[in-house]
């Protein structure tokens, strides 16, 4: 009998451990021999822990499981009581286009001998037979952009670093993920930690880069442990080696030290402040060299890309945006979790169709996109199709495609202090709108609260000095969730209000 | 020599390097600049100034402040113009509403969290917080400001935990927390400018204080040497020196030269009247460009001590109490003595010694009144002791005295050997200078029997260090030679054209001997044979590489030998005549070079001609119409013996570069 639980954190918090030991407890009991696979997630986060049973026809989910649920298990899948049916089946599943992500949930993340068998190591392959050109090419052509935030192209990312003059190049892979409402990077490298691996020694060959790191936030223990296992065992197999290696570093807990120049710094030791730019991290980044700094998403998308060709990733997805994305749903939501899909479907459809509304059934109010930096969109917004430019289009962002959902009773003047003082406790105090703005913010919204009416044009001036003053995007995007709750939803920060209550 | 006290042009980053020059447009203006200069310092030689807070020029561009943000045609947002570098037909705003308003709501800012007792604050009228606040048109700050760093009580009454008192820990300068506006200026320049790493920006947001390394650390406590950098750096009056909070500001200032080390660092002193208010160094001094140690900055108290001898004063015998006098007076009875006893005693009976801090004038005539009016060669100076190998190995060699380089060329250099000198203790500004190259990735070789701190220290650490026996450099430098010649690292293209072939083959002969190998000195030098071959191959081969020397080679029983050696290494690999390379002497005052170029030894007369030659001698007889006297003096204030004869000298002395 074949089980797999789940080791993805996000089913561990849900008790994947205790189901996991329980299960092991109660086949000894019984005398029935079972291989139990830790698997990565499906991303179907309200059915954590999703327990799967391999059966002829498929993985049959059974979800959300506790240690009492076990027992049943043993008496026959189907009649379980949490019996979902095949996983694939589930509309979740079957509604999503998984590149990136086709193999997180089904396979062993640490099995080399199960990721080649689902695919893995054919992009690498094919890339050794390429000129460095080609690969970048490839990429370029792809469409594939970056999906730690900024979405540059990563293609051309890659040819300056290339073609950047030095005998010492790195390839620096953020795994930073602060955002709020974002869990990709670690379901990607928990689930499959190997594509990873495959898409950073394939951006090595395509920069000349010998060396790669990857940046794993302080806060992603397991995802940390996985990593470091599978270096070791991707070194044994000599996928890693004398032609590229890989380190694993952890962070020490600043959300700024996922701003790429604060994290090189935080890389070479020093505090993690941003670093004015130019020069490009892709010129003189990592102690100096010509350093590639990718999101987790991006290099694990570049596998698909080499293997099934640029032509294929590039068919999916909408305008300037090519591609897939993997949504992660968050907040106060009925259906949470991660949700891969070419790009291109409306805000509307994600919030109402596929996250299901929100978990307290009260009608959405606001949704933020792209984590604590990103805007607070209305319904009004919600034929907004995700894609860069159109959410740029309506004053937002997409970031790393978090959403938060909220409903009706929250209160968006609290929101937006909450975003001055997000920004207030993580900026990096370099510059001067980010690291004075934002502690003035709070105390600015904090008159409007109390129905100082002239306080808001003074909200307004300090926003447009934070987004045009600000040396990074944590002072100069902070603007945004607070004007936009500011403009939307007008009501919450009126002196009538609090007269009222 | 005065000027008023208009700070000299901050042009608010270094100048760029580059010989390729870059034409763009600053509002409407064409401006031709180096490579890599930045938009601001474009604008600043265009006369145009852009409003800064964290950049001056002395440091590199850091872009904290964002005050200076300007626009470029065609690109997005609002770059800050002390980061962006120019680009050929780049057209640049850097006045308009837009900007305006920018740096207005900057400046509202700052001053939100800025005491404004601006009246009484020392820095009064020499704070760049308040030309700036003047500058951007700030009329008005909006914000109720709560937490504050400044306030010493909070709105409610309590202790505000955000305020730091005042530091006075330290002698020279205070620190006073709350009105730092965190623009990491000095931060940078203790780092960059100094190289000592003794301050840090500590916590995060807007928790950002500058500390000096730990908490518990005050000035004193920390690892900081007092040179002053941050203090210059600094554009409030958060770190002051302490005698401006005393005196006040200075009225007016004349350059000088500071009195104690060979480095001569150029200073401003800075006056009040006739009052010395502080002495701060010369950004166009050719040594130091701007940079000093604490000795210069802050140990000027001579300068109006009370045992300083402002009038002449004579006295009949040592057990006489002296007696102020007329100048008239005093001369009249000085030159009587000296005459009485020449006639009493003879001739060479009288001498003189000059010191080396001494001006090219003073050593001049001192020596013309030696040979001209006492009729002999007894003229001798300080420099005897640190110098005169230098003379004589250098004049053997390269024909001419002098070291070969200026203190800008170690920006230059790749590898850089340091023999018997401990620049961090003894040349403190050249060292800051040395280790800036360094960080920047030069390598170091250091020759010195003590572990000082020279070989290693904050980010940079000698790639070997040959800690030889005492009295052994000729030894170490001779191996070097021997690994340099034996294994082929010469530079044969410089020797044929710059040096003479056949003397070369001679001394290749002589120095590719077994008895001058690593292996063979090991055991007189202690130095392990492997070190040495090593040193020797990076020295040979790592780029531009200069030596710098000190008194731990000149004032030896065998400097003058060593001295010939160290130059022979240069002209072996071709490492002289271009900028980066070189020999260079760092000396024990700042005018060893010129007191000994004027003819302060008893057997040179000016520009290092020998006194015997008659046709030199000839020369002055002429000029000063006397007939000067052709043995040098019986007697020798000298403690350096004749230079031994040994190896290293053979064949090479005839070389010229
Ligand atoms: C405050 C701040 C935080 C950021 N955090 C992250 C992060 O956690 N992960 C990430 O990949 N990118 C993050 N970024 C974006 C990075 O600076 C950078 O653009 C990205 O790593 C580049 O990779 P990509 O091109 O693959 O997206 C952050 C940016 C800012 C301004
Ligand atoms: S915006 Fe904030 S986080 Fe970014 S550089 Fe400025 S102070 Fe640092
Ligand atoms: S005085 Fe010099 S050593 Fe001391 S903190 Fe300032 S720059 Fe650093
Ligand atoms: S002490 Fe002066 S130089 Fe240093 S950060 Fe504060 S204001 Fe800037
Ligand atoms: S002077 Fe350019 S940002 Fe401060």
């Amino acid at each position: 009998m074949k089980i797999y639980v789940p080791l993805d954190s996000a089913a561990v918090a849900l008790g994947a451990d205790a189901v996991a030991e329980a299960i092991v407890t109660e086949a000894a009991r019984r005398g029935v021999t079972i291989e139990l696979v830790r698997n990565g997630s499906h991303g179907m986060v309200w059915l954590e822990p999703l327990v799967e049973i391999a059966t002829d026809a498929g993985r049959i989910g059974i979800g959300p499981m506790t240690v009492a649920d076990v027992p049943a298990l043993f008496g026959g899948i189907a009649r379980h009581p949490k019996a979902l049916g095949l996983v694939e089946n589930l509309p979740w599943m079957k509604g999503q286009t998984r590149l990136t992500f086709a193999r997180v949930g089904v396979i062993d993340p640490l099995s080399l001998a199960d990721y080649r068998a689902h695919g893995g190591m054919v992009g690498l392959d094919r890339a050794k037979a390429m000129s460095k050109a080609e690969i970048v090419a490839e990429v370029t052509e792809s469409g594939l952009r970056g999906r730690g935030g900024a979405g540059f192209p990563t293609g051309i990312k890659w040819k300056t670093v290339s073609e950047a003059p030095g005998e010492r190049k790195y390839i620096v892979c953020n795994a930073d993920e602060g955002d709020s409402a974002t869990f990709a990077d670690r379901m990607l490298m928990e689930g499959d930690p190997f594509t990873l691996i495959e898409g950073m020694a394939i951006a090595g060959l395509a920069t000349g880069a010998a060396k790669g790191f990857v940046y794993i936030r302080s806060e992603y223990p397991v995802a940390i442990r996985i990593m470091e296992a599978a270096v070791r065992l991707a070194r044994e197999a000599a996928i890693l080696g004398a032609q590229f290696d890989i380190e694993i570093r952890v962070g020490a807990g600043a959300y700024v030290c996922g701003e790429e120049t604060s994290l090189l710094n935080s890389l070479e030791g020093k505090r993690g402040v941003v670093r004015a730019k130019p020069p490009l991290p892709a010129l003189e980044g990592f102690m100096g060299k010509p350093t590639v700094v990718n999101n987790v998403i991006s290099l694990a998308s570049v596998p698909v890309i080499l293997a099934k060709g640029a032509a294929h990733y590039k068919d999916f997805g909408l305008g300037r945006s090519r591609g897939t994305i993997p949504l992660q749903i968050a907040g106060n939501v009925r259906f949470g979790g991660l949700y891969e899909t070419a790009f291109g479907l409306t805000l509307g459809q994600i919030v109402d169709d596929i996250a299901g509304g929100t978990a307290t059934g009260r009608p959405v109010k606001a949704v933020q996109v792209g984590g604590p930096l990103g805007a607070y969109h209305p319904r009004s917004d919600f034929a907004t199709p995700f894609g860069y430019e159109e959410f740029a289009g309506q004053g937002g962002l997409i970031g790393h495609a978090g959403l938060t959902i909220f409903d009706d009773s929250a209160d968006m003047l609290a929101q937006a202090r909450f975003a001055m003082e997000f920004c207030a406790i993580e900026s990096c105090g370099k510059c001067t709108p980010c690291r004075i703005g934002a502690v003035r913010g709070v105390e600015t919204i904090d008159r409007i609260a109390k129905g100082d009416a002239a306080a808001i044009p003074l909200l307004t001036d300090l926003c447009s000095t934070m987004k045009s003053g600000s040396l990074c995007a944590l002072g100069g995007f902070t603007p945004y969730p607070v004007l936009s709750a500011l403009t939307h939803f007008p009501d919450d920060f009126t002196p009538a209000k609090e007269a009222a209550e | 020599m005065k000027d008023f006290i208009i700070p000299d042009r901050d042009f608010g980053t270094p100048a760029a390097k580059s010989k390729r020059m870059v034409t763009l447009t600053i509002d409407g203006f064409d401006v031709t600049v180096p490579e890599g200069t930045s938009i601001m310092r474009a604008a600043a030689e265009a006369g145009i100034q852009v409003p800064k807070l964290c950049a001056t020029d002395s440091v590199d561009a850091f872009g904290s402040c964002r005050l200076c943000l300007v626009e470029i045609e065609g690109r997005n947002g609002t770059p800050a113009s002390c980061t962006t570098p120019v680009a050929p037909g780049l057209k640049v705003q850097t006045q308009n509403a837009r900007l305006k308003q920018l740096r207005r709501g900057v400046m509202e800012l700052y001053i939100s969290d800025h005491p404004l007792d601006c009246l009484t604050c020392s820095a009064n009228g020499d704070c760049e917080l308040q030309d700036m606040a003047g500058a951007v048109g700030l009329r008005d700050v909006r914000y109720d400001a709560v937490d504050t760093h400044f306030k010493v009580k909070n709105t409610s009454g309590e202790a505000n935990p955000l305020y730091i008192p005042r530091d006075d820990s330290n002698p020279y300068f205070s620190y006073d927390p709350q009105k730092c506006i965190v623009c990491s200026r000095c931060v940078r320049a203790c780092e960059e400018v100094q190289g000592t790493f003794a301050l840090t920006i500590e916590g995060r947001g807007f928790d950002s204080r500058v500390s000096f390394g730990a908490k518990t650390d005050d000035a004193l406590a920390s690892d900081c040497v007092s040179c002053g950098a941050c203090v210059a750096a600094c554009p409030t009056a958060t770190l002051q020196e302490k005698s401006i909070v005393e005196i006040g500001t200075p009225s007016h200032s004349v350059i000088t030269t500071c009195a104690y080390c060979g480095v001569g660092c150029s200073f401003k002193a800075e006056m009040r009247g006739d009052e010395l208010v502080r002495m701060t160094p010369y950004k166009h001094g050719k040594a130091n460009r701007g940079h000093s140690c604490v000795k210069g900055r802050f140990a000027y108290g001579y300068a109006s001590h009370k045992d300083r001898i402002l009038k002449p004063m004579i006295r009949e015998a040592i057990s006489d109490p002296w007696q102020e006098v007329s100048w008239a007076e005093a001369m009249e009875f000085a030159a009587a003595k000296m005459k009485g006893i020449q006639t009493k005693y003879g001739r060479n009976s009288v001498g003189v010694i000059t010191s080396s801090r001494c001006t090219n004038e003073e050593t001049y005539l001192v020596q013309k009144l030696t040979r001209a009016v006492f009729m002999n060669n007894n003229t001798d100076t300080c420099a005897r002791v640190c110098h005169s190998p230098t003379g004589y190995g250098l004049g053997q060699t390269f024909g001419t005295s002098a070291g070969t380089q200026d203190f800008d060329s170690v920006e230059e250099a790749d590898v850089i050997m340091v023999i018997g000198a401990n620049p961090s203790a003894a040349h403190p500004v050249f060292a800051s200078r040395m280790k800036k190259r360094l960080r920047k990735g030069a390598q170091l070789i250091v020759v010195d029997p003590r572990r000082t701190e020279t070989v290693e220290g904050p980010h940079y650490k000698a790639a070997h260090h040959l800690a030889l026996t005492p009295g052994t450099n000729v030894a170490v430098v001779s191996a070097i030679a021997h690994v340099i010649v034996t294994e082929g690292l010469f530079d044969e293209a410089f020797i044929r054209e710059r040096c003479d072939w056949d003397e070369f083959q001679d001394y290749a002969e002589f120095i590719a001997a077994p008895n001058h190998s690593p292996e063979a000195v090991e055991i007189l030098t202690g130095v392990p044979a492997e070190e040495v071959r090593k040193a020797a191959r990076l020295y040979a081969t790592g780029g531009n590489a200069a030596i710098y020397y000190g008194l731990g080679v000149t004032e030896h029983s065998q400097g003058s030998t060593t001295v010939i050696g160290i130059a022979n290494l240069a002209m072996l690999t071709g490492n002289v005549g271009r900028r980066g390379v070189g020999v260079n002497p760092l000396r024990g005052q700042n005018n060893v070079q010129g007191s000994c170029d004027m003819g302060s030894f008893p057997h040179e007369l000016p520009g290092y001609r020998h006194v015997k030659n008659p046709d030199v001698r000839a020369i002055y007889e002429n000029l000063w119409g006397v007939t000067i006297e052709a043995c040098t003096a019986r007697v020798r204030t000298s403690c350096n013996p004749i230079p031994t004869r040994t190896t290293s000298r053979r064949g090479w002395r005839r070389w010229n570069v």
